[in-house]
C-alpha cells in the first residue's frame, strides 16, 4: 500500500472548506474575514460548505458575525484555557476536530498565530502546508487547491498542490483576497466543541504581555502610504518623511533596509517577507525598486517615485516620477501641502 | 546543557532561477551562505556555550556543498557538525524535512533545547521549527528576540504583531529566532583555517538514520510544485515630471487632486 492511499484514506469528498477564525481581544482578525470570502467560493466550486472554527475565551459573540461573513458552520471553542493563544491548546482543538470532521481545506492567516498554529498542526495530521499564499483556487479537472505563493525573493510566482494528503493545508497573507460583504440575514449553525488542556510540558506560561506603543493603524488599511527606503539617508529625514506622512493622513512602512535599522516595527516593512498593501496612493520616496520590496506594492492605485538616479527600476512602474534629492522633494511637498491646508482652511 | 543548532544553506541572495523546462529549482553551483536568521540562532547557542558551558551541536540537512555551512559553524565556535546528505532527500518539503532532522536528532540523544531560524530566505516558510517541535513532541516559542536559560526552563521574548510577549517554557523545548535576538561573531581567520582542516563534519545517510528506504512513506512530500512562473507588474504610463523641485512638487499635487487621491 502507497503512503498516499494510508494518509487520505476516506478522508475525502465532502467539499469542506475550514477557515481558523482568528482573533485577539475579541476582534476578528481581518484576513480571517478576507479567507472566509475566498473560501465560500472554493466551497462553491466544491459543492460543498464553509465552515469558521473560532477558538478564544468570552468570543461566542463572534460566531454570528462569522456566519455574517460568510461561514455555514461555526464551530466554537470558547472557554478561560483559550484565552490568550497558546500553540499546544489550539493545535489539539483545531486537529481533534478535523480528524473528526475531515475537511477537504484547512485555512489560516498567515498571522503570527497562523504561522505558529498551521505548522504544528499540519505535523500532526501529516499533511502537506504551503505558507504565505496570494491566491487561492480549485483546479476544475481534479479538484485540487491551487496554492499560489511568491518564491525566491519575489520575482517568481509558484503554484502548489497537495494531491494525496489531508486536509489541504495553506496560510493566506493578509489584504490579497476579499472578504464578503456583511449580510446579517445569513443564518448557519454554531456547533460547540469540547476543549482538552493539551499536555501540561507543551504549555508556555504568559508572564507579561506589552501592546505596541501608538495609534499603529495597520498599513494595509490606509488610502495613503508613504514608503521609506535606503535613499533618504538619515534618521532626522525619516522624520521629516514622518512628517509628509501626517499632512497627507497616510500610513508610513518601509523597505526592509529601513525596518532592520530599528526606525520602524517589522510589521510595516513592504515586500516579499513583509506586508503586501494596495493603497489608492503609494509615494515611495528613496526606494529604488527591488522586486523584494516592488512585489509588495505593485498592486497600489497610484504609485508616485521619488529618487535621485534616473534610472532606478522604481520609475518603471510608476506613475508619475520626480528625479531629485528626496529629502529636497520632501521639504517641498510639506511646504506645499500646509500651504494648500491654510488655503483651504476658510472651505473646509 | 546540550544545544543543537539547525541550520540551513540558503543561496547568497539573487542567484536562484529556475528552470524553465523543469520548473525545478536551479540550486547548483550556485553559491551558498548560512541563513542570516539560522546565524543567529547559532550565535545564541555560542552564548550559551559561554555562560553555561553548553555543548553545541550544528545540525543541516543539504546537497554535499551544506558541508561548507557546517565548517562555518564549527570555525564559530560549535562542538559538532553533523550533515544528512543523500539523494532520498531532495526536494524535500517542510513536513519531510522536519522527519529527517527528528530521526537524526533522536539518534543525537539527549538534549535540552534546539534553536532554529524563524524562517529561511529562500523559502520563507517559518514552517520546519514548528514542525520539528511537533515531531519530537517539545514546547515551541517562535520569533524570539530575546532569551534567557535556566535550570529546568527558559524565558523568552516574542514580537508579535500585537506588540511583545515574554513568555516561559520548560525544557527541553524548541525556539525560532529573529535577527533582532543578536549579531552573529565572525570567525577569525585561524579558526577557518582549522575548521577547514582539522574538524570533522559527520554525514549521515538514510541508513544511519534508521529510515527505511524501500517504503517511501516518509521520504514522500505531500506537497508539490504545479507551476512557476514570473510575473508581470502592471505596466503603467509615467509620467516623469521634470523642472525646480517646486515647480515639479506642484504638477504631482495638481494631478494627484485632479485623480482625487489626495
Amino acid at each position: 500500500m502507497t503512503s498516499s492511499s494510508d494518509m487520505k484514506g476516506n478522508w475525502e469528498g465532502r467539499g469542506m472548506v475550514w477557515v481558523f477564525a482568528e482573533q485577539s481581544d475579541g476582534e476578528l482578525a481581518r484576513v480571517s474575514l478576507e479567507i472566509l470570502g475566498r473560501g465560500q467560493e472554493l466551497a462553491k466550486a466544491l459543492n460543498g460548505q464553509v465552515w469558521a472554527i473560532l477558538l478564544g475565551s468570552g468570543v461566542t459573540g463572534l460566531s454570528e458575525e462569522l456566519i455574517y461573513r460568510g461561514a455555514d458552520k461555526v464551530l466554537l471553542g470558547d472557554g478561560p484555557t483559550l484565552g490568550d493563544y497558546d500553540t499546544s491548546i489550539y493545535c489539539r482543538a483545531v486537529t481533534d476536530a478535523a480528524l473528526e470532521h475531515k475537511p477537504d481545506i484547512l485555512l489560516m492567516g498567515a498571522t503570527d498565530i497562523g504561522r505558529d498554529l498551521a505548522p504544528r498542526v499540519a505535523a500532526r495530521l501529516g499533511t502537506g502546508l504551503t505558507a504565505d499564499c496570494v491566491a487561492l483556487d480549485i483546479e476544475q479537472e481534479t479538484g485540487l487547491l491551487l496554492q499560489t505563493k511568491r518564491g525566491y525573493s519575489g520575482n517568481m510566482i509558484l503554484t502548489f498542490v497537495c494531491p494525496d494528503h489531508r486536509p489541504q493545508m495553506a496560510t493566506v497573507r493578509q489584504g490579497v483576497l476579499q472578504p464578503c460583504p456583511r449580510d446579517a440575514s445569513r443564518r448557519g449553525d454554531i456547533v460547540s466543541l469540547s476543549i482538552c488542556p493539551g499536555q501540561e510540558n507543551l504549555r508556555l506560561r504568559i508572564l507579561k504581555k506589552a501592546k505596541r506603543a501608538g495609534q499603529d493603524s495597520s498599513p494595509q488599511e490606509a488610502r495613503v502610504v508613504v514608503a521609506c527606503g535606503r535613499g533618504i539617508g538619515k534618521l532626522e529625514n525619516f522624520r521629516k518623511l514622518e512628517e509628509l506622512a501626517q499632512s497627507l493622513g497616510a500610513a508610513v512602512v518601509a523597505t526592509k533596509e529601513i525596518t532592520d535599522l530599528g526606525w520602524l516595527p517589522e510589521g510595516h516593512m513592504v515586500g516579499q517577507t513583509g506586508i503586501t498593501v494596495k493603497p489608492e496612493l503609494y509615494i515611495a520616496c528613496g526606494i529604488s525598486g527591488a522586486i523584494q520590496h516592488t512585489s509588495g506594492m505593485w498592486g497600489s492605485g497610484i504609485i508616485v517615485a521619488i529618487n535621485k538616479d534616473p534610472k532606478a527600476e522604481i520609475f518603471k512602474i510608476a506613475d508619475y516620477g520626480i528625479v531629485g534629492d528626496v529629502n529636497e522633494v520632501i521639504g517641498a511637498l510639506i511646504e506645499e501641502l500646509d500651504g494648500l491646508k491654510t488655503g483651504w482652511g476658510g472651505c473646509t | 546543557m546540550n544545544v543543537i543548532v539547525c541550520i540551513k544553506q540558503v543561496p547568497v541572495s539573487g542567484t536562484v532561477s529556475i528552470d524553465p523546462r523543469t520548473g525545478a529549482l536551479k540550486r547548483e553551483n550556485v553559491p551558498g551562505v548560512i541563513n542570516p536568521e539560522d546565524l543567529c540562532a547559532l550565535e545564541e547557542a555560542l552564548l550559551l556555550k559561554q555562560k553555561h558551558g553548553s555543548r553545541v551541536t550544528a545540525l543541516s540537512m543539504g546537497p554535499p556543498q551544506a558541508e561548507g555551512a557546517l565548517r562555518e559553524a564549527l570555525a564559530m565556535g560549535a562542538d559538532r557538525a553533523v550533515l544528512l546528505c543523500d539523494r532520498a532527500f531532495a526536494g524535500s518539503d517542510t513536513l519531510v524535512t522536519s522527519y529527517v532532522l527528528a530521526q537524526a536528532i533522536r539518534k543525537l540523544g539527549g538534549f535540552d533545547l534546539i534553536l532554529c531560524g524563524k524562517q529561511s530566505a529562500d523559502g520563507n516558510t517559518a514552517q520546519v521549527g514548528p514542525e520539528l517541535a511537533e515531531r519530537l513532541g517539545l514546547p515551541q516559542v517562535t520569533s524570539v528576540q530575546r532569551l534567557e536559560v535556566y535550570q529546568e526552563r527558559l524565558e523568552a521574548e516574542r514580537a508579535v504583531e500585537s506588540g511583545l510577549q515574554w513568555v516561559e517554557a520548560r525544557l527541553p523545548a524548541l525556539i525560532t529566532v529573529t535577527r533582532r535576538i543578536n549579531t552573529p561573531r565572525q570567525p577569525s581567520v585561524e579558526a577557518i583555517l582549522v575548521a577547514c582542516r582539522e574538524k570533522e563534519v559527520i554525514t549521515w545517510k538514510t541508513d544511519d538514520l534508521g529510515i527505511d528506504t524501500s517504503s517511501m512513506r516518509f521520504l514522500e512530500s505531500p506537497t508539490r510544485m504545479a507551476a512557476a512562473w514570473v510575473p508581470e507588474p502592471r505596466k503603467r504610463e509615467g509620467e516623469m515630471l521634470a523642472g525646480p523641485t517646486k515647480e515639479a512638487v506642484r504638477t504631482l499635487l495638481e494631478r494627484l487632486r485632479q485623480r482625487q487621491v489626495i
